[in-house]
């Protein structure tokens, strides 16, 4: 007799009352000083964690359901890898201080256009041109993704010892120093994309069923696919040029969300995987601010953690 | 009335479907067969938008499949289908609906998936999950999902695949419920030339991507053009009304 699981419904109110109570102590546990100071501080250091853990969760939900594989991440794309080569050719050319002397506006728009331009020029050569699939695509992201990272590697090795320990820290998502013009910004492009999102919710479904069964069913599969791929290059691309690359995030929580939501419905898992990625994003800052001492960068946490689950989940045999 | 003209489906030097034209009519069930690499599930996948042709221009009921989304008239059922996402047999009948109704279900579309699930005898399993059920009964399944669609047009790509006999023999009697209860019209792949002759109303070989024979099944179970489809000699025996192709 197999053992009836819980609703939906019910683990969506679990998991929010969960983010809630995170939410709540990552804004009080340890309040002192000034707190005129104190509080718009965290609440916009909260409000980056929300939006970053929205955008992974989000995009990596959408991305495993158009390649049909539940192991896959955007990162496949080879978008963090870009983001790295940039930060290193920035540093190889200018030098560490060349971040601090550009408006951090200006960086970001160049970083975020530069993987959206990458992912689209991608998309518009292997998948929309002649009758390569999606599968050609992801090996050429993958590859790109080894180039980026080759080249990194030379330059990093090239440049000053001092420099690179700079750069080195831009290469961990940090949620430590956020500009709120950027966090703006970034909430208003991932409010666009959420709306054409919700408004393709049934067809994340049949996407869901594979390429031949959505083409039977009507849906124009390889329009759809594209749309949907760009949503989450922009995704990704913001949320990594606000705080730098989360990867392995979005594998956790995506396959946590399906394994808690025994359902195939978008508008069920998509709330389920955003509410684990705040709890995972905004606890485990909480940790890392009061167990850890701000030692150690937050991804660190967040990927020494969901390694575990994650071989937990493999162990269990729940990954299919 | 599906009509097939001039049409090709090439990749790089190799030809894999070459000029074929036909026309298929309205009602019944026309099994196409042939060898290995003939070029069937191509056309067929043609047919179904899910390939498109090289050259020639394919018509279901005078529309181009080409520029006509066309999932209300017509329904592709492919061989393996791997879905990842935890479905139940009724979430994946419901699916069917989904051209009518993008994803808002309203009460003749439940009318609609209770009876595709009935005709296929899935009441009982309508709550069961996907991944928990035999080889048979997931077949059934998709071809409910299809019948749920209600589209004039059916095409089944090799659906006795993996089926054993008992099971193949229910779901060739099912195809013909559909065409002569439903009124559908079905294209169906087949491997077997005994079941394409037994339960078809028509019959289009294909050998090397081309036509090479069609008509209904008298015209050919014959020894001369199961040779010439097959390149090898076939006994045909008559027992009864029925007559059996024999290749061993």
């Amino acid at each position: 007799m197999r053992v009836r699981a819980p609703s939906p419904r019910a683990v969506l109110i679990l998991l929010g009352l969960l983010a809630l109570a995170a939410a709540a102590g990552f804004m009080t546990i340890g309040l002192t000083g000034r707190l005129d100071f104190v509080l718009p501080l965290r609440a916009t250091k909260l409000a980056a964690l929300l939006l970053v853990g929205y955008a992974v969760a989000v995009s990596t939900v959408l991305f495993q359901t158009v390649s049909g594989n539940r192991i896959l991440t955007p990162s496949i794309m080879g978008l963090d890898a870009l983001y790295v080569l940039i930060q290193t050719v920035v540093v190889f050319l200018f030098g560490a201080a060349a971040f601090g002397a550009v408006d951090a506006r200006l960086v970001f728009l160049v970083e975020a256009a530069s993987m959206i331009g990458f992912a689209a020029v991608l998309y518009r050569w292997l998948f929309l041109g002649a009758r390569h699939g999606l599968h050609l695509l992801l090996l050429a992201g993958v590859i790109f993704g080894v180039f980026f990272r080759s080249l990194s590697n030379l330059l990093q090795r090239m440049i000053d010892p001092t420099e690179f320990v700079v750069l080195q820290d831009r290469f961990f998502a940090s949620f430590n120093t956020i500009d709120r013009d950027l966090l703006g910004l970034t909430a208003v492009i991932v409010l666009l994309v959420s709306v054409a999102g919700w408004r393709m919710r049934h067809v994340f479904d049949v996407l869901a069923l594979g390429r031949d069964a959505a083409i039977s069913l009507g849906v124009p599969h390889r329009a759809t696919v594209t749309r949907v791929l760009l949503m989450v290059t922009v995704l990704v691309s913001v949320s990594t040029a606000l705080v730098g690359p989360v990867t392995f995030l979005g594998l956790l929580v995506s396959n946590l969300a399906y394994q808690l939501v025994r359902s195939h419905r978008h508008v069920l898992i998509l709330p389920a995987a955003v509410l684990i990625a705040w709890i995972c994003l905004v606890g485990g800052q909480v940790a890392l601010e009061r167990a850890f001492g701000f030692d150690t960068a937050l991804s660190i946490v967040i990927e020494f953690a969901g390694g575990i689950v994650f071989i937990l989940l493999l162990l269990r045999g729940g990954l299919r | 009335m599906i009509e097939i003209s001039g049409v090709s489906k090439r990749y790089d030097e190799t030809v894999v479907v070459d000029d074929v034209s036909i026309t298929l009519p309205r009602a019944g069930i026309t099994a196409v067969v042939g060898p290995n690499g003939a070029g069937k599930s191509t056309l067929l996948t043609m047919i179904g938008r899910l390939v498109s042709a090289s050259a020639g221009r394919i018509a279901v009921d005078g529309l181009d499949v080409a520029t006509t989304p066309g999932a209300r008239r017509l329904s592709i059922l492919r061989q393996d289908n791997h879905i990842v996402s935890r479905l139940t047999v009724r979430d994946l009948v419901a699916f069917g609906r989904y051209p009518s109704s993008k994803g808002r279900l309203t009460r003749d579309d439940a009318a609609h998936i209770e009876r595709a699930l009935a005709y296929l005898g899935l009441e009982a399993l309508a709550e069961r999950f996907l991944d928990e059920l035999s080889g048979g009964q997931r077949q059934r399944a998709h071809v409910a999902t299809v019948l749920c669609q209600d589209t004039d047009y059916v095409l089944l790509d090799e659906p006795l695949n993996n089926l054993d006999m008992k099971h193949a023999r229910d779901m060739m009697r099912l195809v013909r419920r559909m065409a002569d209860e439903l009124g559908k019209t079905i294209v169906i792949v087949l491997h077997d030339i005994n079941v394409a002759a037994t339960y078809a109303d028509r019959i289009v070989a294909m050998r090397d991507g081309r036509i090479v024979r069609s008509g209904p099944p008298e015209a050919i179970m014959t020894s001369q053009a199961l040779a010439a489809i097959y390149d090898m000699e076939i006994e045909v025996a008559r027992i009864g009304d029925r007559m059996l192709a024999i290749p061993y």
